[in-house]
């Protein structure tokens, strides 16, 4: 029998283009959290980690009223791109980006915070504006702990199934991602295609944390700061 | 030249008493030392400056430019105030070389000049051999001459160091005295040094300040603040000095002399201006200057019996130390005839106790 797939192909995709699309925004969001006081900081932070103990159909239940072809944002994107969101490949992006984007936000400020002060004060007293301090010096001090986070967003955006299932459906060649996939061969007896997908995730899984465990092992000496 | 007024209060925390800094300070060019025990607010002068830290109120002037002037809203960000600062772990960044962190503060440099400018100034301070190593790849001494030079090569107009002689052993401390002069006599700037070491005072200073509690409670030469202190809290903080607790019984200005009670000893010290017999006053003096001898029996003028606790080796000599809070300097030769014996009489020459 000839083994489909297009699920695992479109699972890389999105989750690909997902981890893109966390990477830029939550680091920017990261940079804020870190470094700017100001109100609703805190309320901000916990309903960016909300998407993480939020049961999954919850959250596809929320982006099916706010993204529906009914909704105004829905409405806006369907007069944009001249088709729906719903029930394509692309709400399979916005499905994983809920599990990027959280994991990334969360661990991108820890990192950033976890850059030692001195260098950043080090940086400014020596004329930096804020971005060269930031590209020259807090992300290259934050930035191996920063991409171990983009591999374990990445991994986390390759396994969704509950918002993608509610919002991007279950439709073979088009929306079927690898975790629908396998929920939809087990139902249909399909056993074969259920162990082949199974195993070949959990190598990718397995790869990818093996990645993030090297990445997150620090480089300078045992610490960054030099005393 | 650089003149500030700061006011700076911390309220209580959970992990911390309330704090206020309140001082007014003037220097021109030259070395000038800031010394204080550790809580007294060295630092935080040194991050009001940098504008790391916004004072409540106050203004800072550096040369004729206005840094911070809390009445007129004037904040200058620390980025363009041309404050050169030493941190006390140097701050390097770690993952650049030693020649990229002097690169990185010479930005405003023209890019013509800037290769020239950085070899110059790598040169200068003596690590041009290592300027292609990462600062954990070098010495304590290179990192900390590496951090001046950086802070050095955008031509600031001040220089800060937050205690940088901790750590570093004695040879590399005459190494940084010696960089601190040369940046002296080369740049003409002033130099603000942060120390809570009194022989770095000696060692560097043109000028000392003694900052105790957020407020600066003397200033002058370090010969002259350390020889005279100008109260039993900064003779306290010097930590040097026997001090003795003494009640004035007579005062005879015609002598210039005074009569004083000591315990149940009577010795007499110099006149007190302005005081009243039966004052309680405080007298300092130099374990280098009391004379120490074996006890014989009789106690001549100015001696009082004392008990040898312990005696501690020191470099140049031995450290005695007596009951009643008293310490002497003695030659080692001295002690050595005599170093079984217990009962001792320490004799206060009028002319080395000090008045505070």
């Amino acid at each position: 029998m000839q083994l489909d797939w297009f699920p695992l192909w479109l699972s890389l995709r999105v989750a690909a283009l997902s981890t893109v699309i966390a990477f830029f925004g939550g680091l920017a969001l990261a940079y804020v959290l870190a470094n700017r006081q100001f109100r609703w900081k805190e309320v901000i932070d916990a309903a960016v980690t909300l998407p993480l103990v939020l049961p999954p159909t919850v959250l596809g239940y929320y982006l099916l009223v706010v993204l529906g072809r009914q909704s105004p944002l829905g409405k806006m994107f369907e007069g944009i791109f001249g088709s729906p969101l719903v029930f394509t490949w692309k709400a399979a992006v916005v499905a994983a980006l809920f599990h990027a984007g959280p994991l990334l936000i969360k661990s991108s400020r820890a990192a950033l915070e976890s850059v030692d002060r001195s260098y950043e004060r080090a940086a400014r007293n020596l004329g930096a504006t804020e971005w060269r301090v930031f590209w020259r010096v807090s992300l290259p001090l934050a930035w191996r702990s920063i991409l171990a986070a983009v591999v374990l967003a990445f991994a986390r955006a390759l396994g969704d199934f509950g918002i993608t299932i509610m919002i991007a459906g279950n439709i073979p060649g088009r929306t079927q991602t690898v975790a629908v996939a396998i929920y939809d061969a087990v139902e249909s007896g399909n056993g074969m295609l259920a162990r082949t997908l199974v195993l070949v995730i959990s190598a990718v899984a397995l790869l990818v944390l093996s990645i993030a465990n090297r990445l997150g092992a620090k480089r300078f000496g045992s610490t960054y700061t030099p005393v | 030249m650089i003149r500030a007024r700061i006011r700076k209060n911390f309220a209580a925390g959970p992990e911390s008493s309330a704090f206020s800094l309140d001082i007014q300070l003037e220097l021109g060019a030259g070395i000038t030392v800031l010394f204080g025990p550790s809580g007294a607010g060295k630092t935080l002068i040194l991050d009001c400056i940098a504008g790391f830290v916004q004072p409540d109120e106050g203004r800072i002037l550096l040369d004729d430019a206005i840094l911070f002037d809390g009445a007129a809203h004037v904040n200058i960000p620390p980025r363009e105030r041309r404050c050169g600062y030493v941190f006390q772990n140097y701050a390097l960044f770690p993952h650049m070389s030693l020649r990229g962190n002097v690169d990185f503060a010479a930005k405003s440099i023209p890019r013509l000049e800037r290769h020239r400018s950085v070899t110059e100034m790598l040169e200068r301070f003596h690590i041009a051999e290592v300027a292609g190593r990462r600062p954990h790849e070098v010495s304590g001494g290179q990192k900390q001459r590496c951090s001046i030079a950086r802070a050095m090569i955008g031509g600031p107009k001040l220089l800060l160091l937050d205690e940088p002689a901790r750590g570093l052993d004695a040879p590399l401390r005459v190494e940084l005295y010696t960089v601190l002069r040369q940046i002296r006599a080369e740049f003409g700037i002033p130099i603000l040094v942060v120390t809570h070491d009194l022989e770095e005072c000696f060692a560097l200073g043109e000028e000392m300040l003694v900052l105790r509690d957020g407020r600066l409670i003397q200033s002058g030469p370090p010969r002259k603040v350390i020889e005279q202190p100008a109260g039993i809290e900064v003779a306290r903080l010097f930590g040097i000095y026997n001090l003795l607790h003494v009640e004035i019984r007579v005062l005879d200005p015609g002598r210039n002399i005074s009569r004083l009670r000591y315990g149940e000893f009577e010795i007499t010290g110099p006149y007190f201006p302005g005081r009243f017999k039966g004052d309680r006053v405080w007298l300092c003096i130099h374990p280098g200057h009391l004379k120490v001898s074996p006890a014989d029996g009789k106690l001549g003028p100015n001696q009082v019996r004392v008990n040898l606790l312990r005696a501690v080796e020191k470099p140049q000599a031995v450290r005695l130390e007596f009951s009643g809070d008293l310490a002497a300097e003695v030659p080692r030769s001295q002690f050595e005839r005599h170093k079984h014996n217990r009962d001792w009489v320490i004799e206060f020459p009028v002319e080395g106790l000090r008045v505070l």
